[in-house]
């Protein structure tokens, strides 16, 4: 065996080993979901059915999984499209020099270091502040008169969850569109301009057609970041648990194969929007290809 | 076309200026060379001159109007860029109309005047392909035909031949002299090299760090170098000092001619190569503080003085051929 074929296997195995260690579990896990009625949560399969999907559809865990599973899509759905429009204006905005950029760009990154968990910690001690200051107010008798009466909390799905995603989602969303706005060549910007397109004309007809493909390529960031996000979502979420955090919970006490069902039916979930978007992806390309 | 006292400064105001008090009047329907080395501030004179750069100071006059603070699409110009500017997600056919587009031209107009526009360069048959299933000098003709579609009455040109191989140069150099002459608009080409100017421009504005050094006919300009600089850019000539006085002359290398060494009034050079180039030969030399001389010889003239490289000779010339120049 010659030297150069002995590396060309050392770095075969590697790469096998890296793809068994990222793929192997989500396999596994697929395969287990489908065991028999009488099966456990680990090898030998014993008989093959899809008893454990139809018990998950049948809704008879102890949580409401598919309300969790509705939030979950709710929430990512919004963080897509948050995440989107933040990082597209944000890199438009950078493509003119102003004072301040370079601090305000780090600012923007510097959350992606701070660990997850104190963020989520963080976002649930101020909104707790927050509360106390409603609270006081509400006792002070100086809120409006359609404030309910009952109101507990600030806290939830759409306020601090949404926000805590987006510490999350925004930074990487923005860090995408940096790149692509670097290598966006200027004078396209220019010719627009110069065949009489107006400032929005410039960014309609020549901005956004070049920046599209990778636009969906945030969203779909945007998209899966929040769809399996834990840490942040840990301490922000108020009373209505996302998918992922009620999984979590089902790993402490899950018995049955259903929590693998569970688990492939939001991978699922994950990849099928993927796909949607590569199948949209080629399907305008094929009609901007074809001549009208 | 006008440009008074035109200035811009990048960066902070105390910065060197890349165009410094620039006065310069093109005549409408002239084609204008903007010459120089990189750095001299041709490109910045232009993009002002399209409306992508303001100046710092001073103003710009197109048709008569001040144009110095309009938005590039209300001054009647047209820009071409050096890398063609091409929208790559649009035909050929909708780059070419994409003007009349954001004119708010109706579709059925703006493809008809489209196809007029490409059929102009040659490119008809290419209408539906993109940008990119195109070749570099076939994208240059749907940027021109882009360029054309809204009638303006100047076509910038940034080195709009710089990025074509030779043969396809010639060939788009003709393209753009016959343009001129059709459509009877004001052409503004910003190149580095001197024989596209001289091929192409009724005025050469030749410039340097930020001015005009010189500016005239290609005729004017080659043959009547003012500086040193000039003579040297345009080629073709070698500097000498002046023996009467304390400046110094050029002299054409086709009018420079050899002679023995120590012939009276002739200025001492060693032959360094000879080269042959099918109509003569050419000669380089040193001498005078220099390594740079040139005598070009057609064959007469190499017959009465075959130099070889290593050989000392004398230089002269017919004081009717050598420019004075002013001091750089």
């Amino acid at each position: 065996m010659t030297g150069a074929s002995a590396s060309r296997w050392c770095l075969g195995a590697l790469f096998a080993a890296f793809v068994a260690f990222l793929y192997g579990p989500t396999l596994t896990i697929l395969v287990l979901s489908f065991q028999g009625p009488e099966g456990g949560l680990t090898f030998p399969m014993n008989g093959l059915s899809l008893h454990w999907y139809r018990k998950l559809f049948g809704g008879a865990g102890v949580v409401d999984i598919w309300a969790a599973f509705g939030r979950s899509l709710r929430l990512g759905l919004a963080v897509m499209a948050l995440t989107t429009l933040v990082a597209l204006l944000g890199g438009y905005a950078f493509r003119r020099r102003f004072r301040g950029a370079g601090a305000l760009f780090q600012l923007v990154v510097a959350s992606l270091i701070v660990p997850s968990i104190a963020v989520s910690l963080g976002i649930a001690l101020q909104f707790r502040i927050l509360d106390d200051w409603v609270r006081g107010l509400a006792e002070a008798g100086r809120l409006p008169a359609w404030f309910p009466e009952d109101h507990a909390t600030l806290m939830g799905l759409f306020t601090s969850g949404l926000g805590a995603h987006l510490t999350w989602t925004l930074p990487f969303g923005i860090l995408i569109m940096f790149a692509v706005f670097n290598r966006f060549p200027v004078e396209v910007e220019e010719a627009a301009r110069d065949c009489g397109a107006s400032p929005w004309g410039v960014f309609r007809y020549a901005v956004l057609p070049l920046v599209a493909p990778s636009l969906v390529g945030v969203a779909l960031f945007g998209f899966t970041l929040s769809w399996d996000e834990i840490a942040r979502s840990s301490q922000a979420m108020g009373e209505a648990n996302t998918l992922p955090l009620e999984l979590q919970g089902l790993t402490t006490t899950a018995t049955t194969p259903e929590i693998y069902a569970l688990g492939s039916l939001t991978t699922g979930v994950s990849a099928l929007v993927i796909a949607a978007a590569f199948v949209a992806h080629g399907l305008a390309r094929r009609a901007r290809r074809s001549p009208r | 076309m006008e440009f008074a006292a035109v200035t811009k400064r990048f960066g902070v105001a105390a910065g060197a200026a890349a165009v410094d008090a620039l006065d310069l009047r093109i005549p409408a329907g002239a084609y204008c060379c903007l010459l120089g080395p990189s750095g001299c501030g041709k490109t910045t004179t232009l993009r002002m001159l399209a409306g992508h750069e303001a100046p710092t100071e001073g103003d710009i006059v197109l048709d008569g109007a001040n144009v110095t603070d309009l938005p590039p699409a209300r001054r009647g110009t047209a820009m071409m860029f050096q890398s063609y500017a091409l929208f790559p997600h649009l035909s050929a056919l909708d780059n070419a109309a994409f003007g009349l587009r954001m004119r708010g031209a109706g579709k059925a107009e703006r493809r008809a005047r489209a196809r007029e526009m490409l059929a102009l360069v040659h490119m008809e048959a290419f209408e539906n392909r993109l940008p990119a299933q195109l070749s570099g000098g076939q994208q240059q003709r749907v940027a021109l035909a882009r360029a054309l579609v809204t009638n303006p009455s100047a076509l910038l040109l940034d080195e709009p031949l710089s990025a074509l191989d030779p043969f396809l140069r010639g060939r788009v150099r003709a393209e753009l002299k016959r343009l001129n002459r059709e459509l009877g608009i004001t052409f503004v080409h910003v190149t580095h090299s001197q024989d596209e100017a001289l091929a192409l421009a009724d005025l050469v504005v030749l410039m340097r760090a930020g001015r005009i050094e010189q500016q005239g006919t290609p005729e004017d300009v080659f043959d009547r170098p003012r500086t040193a600089f000039a003579a040297r850019f345009m080629g073709g000539h070698n500097v000498f000092p002046d023996a009467g006085g304390g400046g110094r002359v050029a002299v054409r290398s086709d009018l420079t001619r050899l002679a023995p060494p120590g012939s009276p009034g002739a200025l001492d050079a060693v032959v360094r190569a000879v080269e042959y180039t099918g109509t003569g030969f050419a000669l380089t030399l040193a001498g005078a503080g220099t390594d740079e001389l040139t005598v070009l010889q057609d064959e007469t003239e190499r017959r009465a003085h075959p130099a070889a490289p290593g050989d000392r000779v004398g230089l002269t010339w017919a004081e009717a051929d050598a420019r004075r120049l002013a001091a750089d």
